[in-house]
């Protein structure tokens, strides 16, 4: 990992840069030399394979968090409101503010892990942000407790959108409370569900906020991503090429996922 | 459960589990607000290894103060920064939503297309020609630049919220007004501003909660004189690494805005949240 730091070397492409920074403009075409030396570079291909990995899981944290506590709100329990509140308020905090409890709590000798000497579940401690091996997993439940809300949100509106006709013409043909669950209520959420991996997909692809808060990239490079590493490139060590470059994969990603959604909503919304 | 009424009765055992399981969730999500609470009421002295997670047993304010103290320039420049951005993007998102969904003009819908990939693209692949159109126009390093910034990329989410909103007005009341011999501004002033109120509290609350909250264009375009609360957080965490309590109790200054506004308006917040899903 030390020896990636070392190898970056000055600015080969120097597509961008600017007087603010001492160093004179050069606007020469490089060609696609940036995109190579990119994608060969260690730090690079970490921050990629952190990317997907950090993507996968915060989803399924999220979906399962948040697809979780909407069947249980969609009970018609006392106090429904009292717990929704209590579900999205993290959506109304800063990352920045997020990070910084979260930082605590992930703290190794006084975080949660004390708490979990207390109850008996020492099984579930450890090192969190302070070891590569579980630094990755400290961030996807932090961003999870901020962002499964949003899921929630949503799989209540779809929940609350079946007609009661539908369970009762299901239980009339003597079907099951599960049965119904699973052959009548999970198909219908099919199209939130897209639509929350693509939201919070695309969320998780540009995630800045919390990464430099909570670990900068570290330890090493386990929590590095494309986001963070265009901005040290650019703001840290002046590699504005490299920079621009990773800007541009990410557009890419982002765009890869949104485009075809776009156009899928502004195709239903004229069907409407 | 067969009806809603029987499932309603409180004792039966699947009840209790509901209820359990809630109580485990919520536990989970006020996790965070407990760290705050006992943190931020405790002396430095107090704030020790091994009791961190125990109530303050002298409750204290210093904290708070202290924090404040620290925080209160950062706290002005973010309202400076907050309001403008606000009335401004909620105004263009407003106009932008009029045209879109009233005055359907060639290429309406791939203008709008377009605006709305806008709300998607990474802050990043923008960030090297936002500095540098900045430096150029002599706004970058302060609140203004912040300001333009934010009401540029706020357009995309105003102009979709105003332009769903405007859809359910009816078209008979545009014509009637036209054949009035009303323009199109004058249509926009006297006929849609006034029933516009609920969609501008909706983009109002939407815009002010992100751009108090918002951090990587605040890092990145600002000076440390002029750093928005969200910076200053992040900075007050490097510079008084030990001092948790005060850390905490800039982490609740810095949500305390946006807290509040969701406490009082938390079902529109939750609209604005649900309409950047554009489907749902």
């Amino acid at each position: 990992m030390a020896v990636a730091a070392t190898r970056e070397r000055p600015d080969r492409g120097r597509s961008l840069g600017s007087k603010w920074y001492g160093i004179a403009p050069d606007y020469t075409s490089a060609g696609l030399t940036q995109y190579i030396d990119l994608f060969g570079l260690p730090r690079f291909q970490a921050d990629v394979s952190n990317t997907i990995e950090f993507t996968i899981l915060f989803l399924i944290a999220c979906i399962l968090l948040g697809f979780g506590s909407a069947v249980l709100l969609d009970q018609h329990v006392r106090g429904t409101i009292f717990f929704q509140n209590i579900f999205l308020f993290p959506l109304a905090i800063s990352f920045v503010v997020t990070g910084t409890v979260w930082r605590w709590i992930f703290n190794p000798n006084f975080g949660i892990n004390l708490l979990l000497e207390d109850v008996h579940l020492d099984f579930l401690k450890s090192p969190w942000l302070a070891d590569t091996r579980t630094a990755l997993y400290g961030l996807v439940i932090a961003a999870a407790w901020q962002m499964s809300g949003f899921c929630m949100a949503m799989f209540l509106a779809g929940l609350r959108a079946i007609p009661d006709e539908l369970r009762e013409a299901a239980r009339v043909d003597g079907a099951s409370e599960g049965r119904i669950f699973l052959r009548v209520i999970l198909p219908l959420m099919r199209p939130i569900t897209l639509s929350a991996i693509i939201i919070l997909g695309h969320i998780s692809l540009k995630i800045f906020d919390l990464v430099y808060v909570m670990t900068f990239g570290g330890p090493g490079y386990a929590t590095d991503m494309p986001s963070l590493y265009m901005w040290v490139a650019v703001f840290r060590q002046n590699l504005y090429g490299r920079g621009a470059a990773i800007a541009m994969v990410l557009l890419i990603m982002v765009a890869l996922l949104i485009v075809p959604y776009l156009v899928w909503s502004l195709r239903s919304e004229d069907e409407r | 459960m067969s009806t809603a009424a029987v499932t309603r009765s409180p004792l039966r055992p699947s009840r209790l589990i509901t209820y359990a399981l809630l109580l485990v969730v919520a536990a989970f999500y006020l996790l965070p607000i407990y760290v705050i609470a006992v943190t931020a009421f405790k002396s430095f002295i107090e704030v020790s290894h091994t009791t961190p997670w125990q109530l303050p047993s002298a409750p204290s304010l210093d904290a708070f103060g202290n924090a404040f103290t620290t925080l209160a320039p950062s706290f002005f420049n973010s309202v400076l920064l907050v309001v403008p951005a606000t009335l401004l993007s909620a105004l263009l998102g407003s106009l932008n939503g009029y045209v879109l969904s009233k005055w359907r003009f060639r290429g309406a819908d791939l203008v709008f297309t377009l605006l709305l990939f806008g709300m998607f693209i990474p802050y990043q692949s923008i960030l090297l020609p936002l500095v540098l159109v900045l430096q150029k126009i002599q706004l970058y390093g302060g609140i203004p630049g912040l300001v333009l910034t934010h009401v540029v990329y706020g357009i995309p989410i105003t102009t979709l919220i105003f332009r769903n909103y405007y859809a359910a007005v009816p078209t008979e009341v545009i014509e009637a007004a036209r054949i009035d011999g009303a323009s199109v501004l004058g249509i926009y002033r006297h006929v849609l501003l006034p029933i516009s109120m609920p969609g501008f509290v909706v983009v109002l609350i939407w815009q002010f909660t992100s751009i108090w909250n918002e951090f990587l264009f605040a890092v990145t375009l600002t000076l440390p004189d002029q750093w928005p609360i969200t910076v200053a957080l992040n900075g007050l965490a490097g510079s008084l690494l030990a001092h948790y309590e005060i850390q905490m109790a800039g982490a609740l200054l810095t949500a305390l805005p946006p807290l509040l506004i969701y406490i009082v308006l938390g079902r529109y917040f939750i609209r604005g949240l649900l309409a950047g899903a554009l489907k749902g």
